[in-house]
């Protein structure tokens, strides 16, 4: 079962809420957490973990080779993102623009581009005492999440079957990385805080989830601040609420240690109960 | 005219509040502009009403023409991004993979693939409640380009404060160090960090200064939230000094914040607080350093 956890806004509890799930989890069950905010992961600040395995990842690019090159200029012409362009005799690549679609290679009639390897991040796979751990960082001045979400989640799903719960760390915001670390799960949770700027971009996440028909749920977090707009507006849209984890100055300080909440604050371990059995009995 | 970025690498850190709380401090001396286009949630403090909203176009969707393609395939075997769906050996294109490269109208034998503009989402210019110019946009659910539609609300902010004469454009940047945060850095002035003393708001604000250092931008940090692990609040004075980071101000962990918002105002905007008072230095200091 593949559980994506996102949010819309950052800082609501994403990563606390991956890392307390699928050691939680991982009691009963065989577990693979990934943390795919490659721009900023942060599982790995919460867990004590063994590496069994890095690589480097690789986004290709093209590379100008002047042997043959009529200077033509179709490269430039086919490259909808001006990542290559002719100045007088010179073929210059832009790597960062780069979306690798291979269009200038292959279209090139003298194969003056071919395509090379450019790292643009690491993965990394460990073991913690009780499930497995995959976290991807994306080069700093690499601008495209993309290519290594969708890499990393490959890796994960070449090594683990469908009986593992495969929890997803997810980036913030709506955009691109996000639909990508979220389209293929089975169930994706929200998780929001009760304050007017967690209710905004939980409403959008809401709408991306909607839009993209992916069955979701919502956990509220730091429960007790703030308002009731979002309890309100998931009664009245029959949006299924998960879970609320209470306000307490207590986790804010065991969250900013790097440590797990579960076993020592006994509201979250029951409100992580309440997640696993509507996973089990509706997913 | 000075531009002002504030951004933190890991998201909730107080960003948003703290650029709205200097907005309304700078008053009539300043142009905002919400580059956070992915989550936008300054709006809610500072409340504009729109007086301008643009529809923005970046990039490109194929479009398969049903009645001409001979569904041969070579669109399928050219796409770099698993974006040609095939269904009962019908080719159609999937609008959430579909990256705008054009290869596959490059190659179809019978030109039955078109690229069309596409609409990634909004922007507005719009006056905030204390009357102020706002720039702020939503991007498309699911788009990409992000990056785009950011330096779209940046630049539009830099000709109004350069038309009315405002010295400065607070913005407020996005979570993270991909593509929307390169664009709001690009032409900054003076970056502002905002943490929290957590294992993820030290570790986040180191990789986000790697990408501010790459630009040569002189930055200052804020550490919200400073009396929530004094172990860590002092680990992330040290990085300061060893990176050469202006320390601009500690603020507490205090509710403060959340009651202010849950008000729709900022936290500047209610008397006698300790936070009004620190964030009025800080605000007086940034001005200072980037004259």
């Amino acid at each position: 079962m593949k559980i994506a956890i996102a949010s819309g806004k950052g800082g609501t509890g994403k990563t606390t809420l991956s890392t307390n799930l699928a050691s939680f989890l991982a009691k009963t069950y065989k577990v693979v957490l990934t943390d795919l905010d490659v721009e900023e992961p942060n599982s790995a600040l919460f867990l004590q973990t063994e590496l069994i395995h890095a690589e480097d990842k690789f986004k290709m690019i093209p590379e100008w080779n002047k042997t043959n090159c009529t200077l033509c200029g179709n490269c430039q012409d086919v490259c909808n993102y001006h990542a290559v362009i002719k100045i007088v005799d010179m073929i210059m690549v832009f790597p960062e623009l780069c979306h690798s679609c291979y269009a200038c290679s292959e279209l090139c009639p003298t194969n003056s581009l071919p395509m090379i390897k450019k790292k643009m991040g690491e993965l990394k796979h460990f073991k913690t005492d009780s499930f497995d751990f995959v976290e991807s960082r994306l080069t700093i001045g690499e601008e495209q999440a993309v290519p290594l979400i969708k890499q990393t989640l490959k890796f994960v799903d070449e090594r683990f079957d469908n009986n593992t719960y495969k929890i997803y760390d997810s980036p913030p915001g709506t955009s691109c990385p996000v639909i990508e670390a979220t389209k293929d799960a089975d169930f994706v949770i929200l998780i929001t805080e009760p304050t007017p700027f967690g209710f905004n971009d939980v409403v959008l996440a809401i709408e991306t989830m909607q839009e993209l028909k992916k069955d979701f749920g919502i956990v509220i977090n730091r429960y007790g601040l703030g308002n009731n707009d979002i309890e309100n507006y998931c009664d009245k849209n029959n949006i299924q609420i998960l879970a609320k984890i209470p306000n307490k100055r207590e986790i804010a300080e065991l969250y900013s240690k790097g440590e797990l909440l579960w076993d020592k604050i006994p509201e979250v371990k029951s409100e992580l109960g309440k997640i696993v059995s509507y996973l089990k009995s509706h997913v | 005219m000075k531009e002002i970025v504030i951004i933190s690498g890991k998201g909730g850190t107080g960003k948003t509040s703290i650029t709205a709380s200097f907005a309304v401090l700078g008053d009539k001396d300043v142009v905002i502009a919400d580059c956070d286009v992915d989550a936008a949630d300054m709006h809610i403090l500072l409340q504009p009403e729109n007086a301008k909203s643009e529809d923005f176009y970046s990039g490109e969707l194929a479009i398969i023409d049903q009645e001409i393609c001979t569904q041969c395939g070579k669109c399928f075997d050219v796409c770099r991004f698993d974006a040609i769906d095939v269904k009962n050996g019908i080719h159609t294109v999937n609008e959430l993979s579909c990256e705008g490269c054009g290869y596959c109208a490059r190659v179809c034998p019978v030109d039955a693939i078109t690229n069309i503009p596409l609409n990634v989402g909004k922007w507005h210019i719009a006056n905030t409640r204390i009357h102020q110019p706002f720039v702020h946009a939503k991007l498309g659910i699911g788009a990409d380009n992000s990056g785009k539609l950011v330096a779209q609300v940046k630049n539009v902010a830099k000709e109004i404060a350069e038309e009315y004469n405002r010295p400065y454009v607070l913005v407020d940047g996005s979570p993270g160090v991909g593509c929307p945060v390169v664009s709001s850095l690009s032409g900054a002035h003076f970056v502002v960090l905002v943490t929290e003393p957590t294992v993820s708001g030290l570790h986040d604000l180191k990789r986000v200064y790697e990408l501010v250092n790459k630009f040569h931008i002189p930055a200052g940090c804020i550490i919200n939230k400073s009396d929530l692990n004094s172990n860590k609040t002092n680990e992330i004075k040290e990085f300061l000094i060893s990176e050469k980071i202006i320390h601009l101000a500690d603020l507490p962990y205090d509710e403060a914040f959340t009651v202010a918002m849950t008000d729709c105002k900022t936290v500047v905007e209610f008397d006698d607080t300790k936070l009004k008072q620190i964030l009025t230095e800080t605000w007086n200091n940034i001005k200072e350093l980037i004259k």
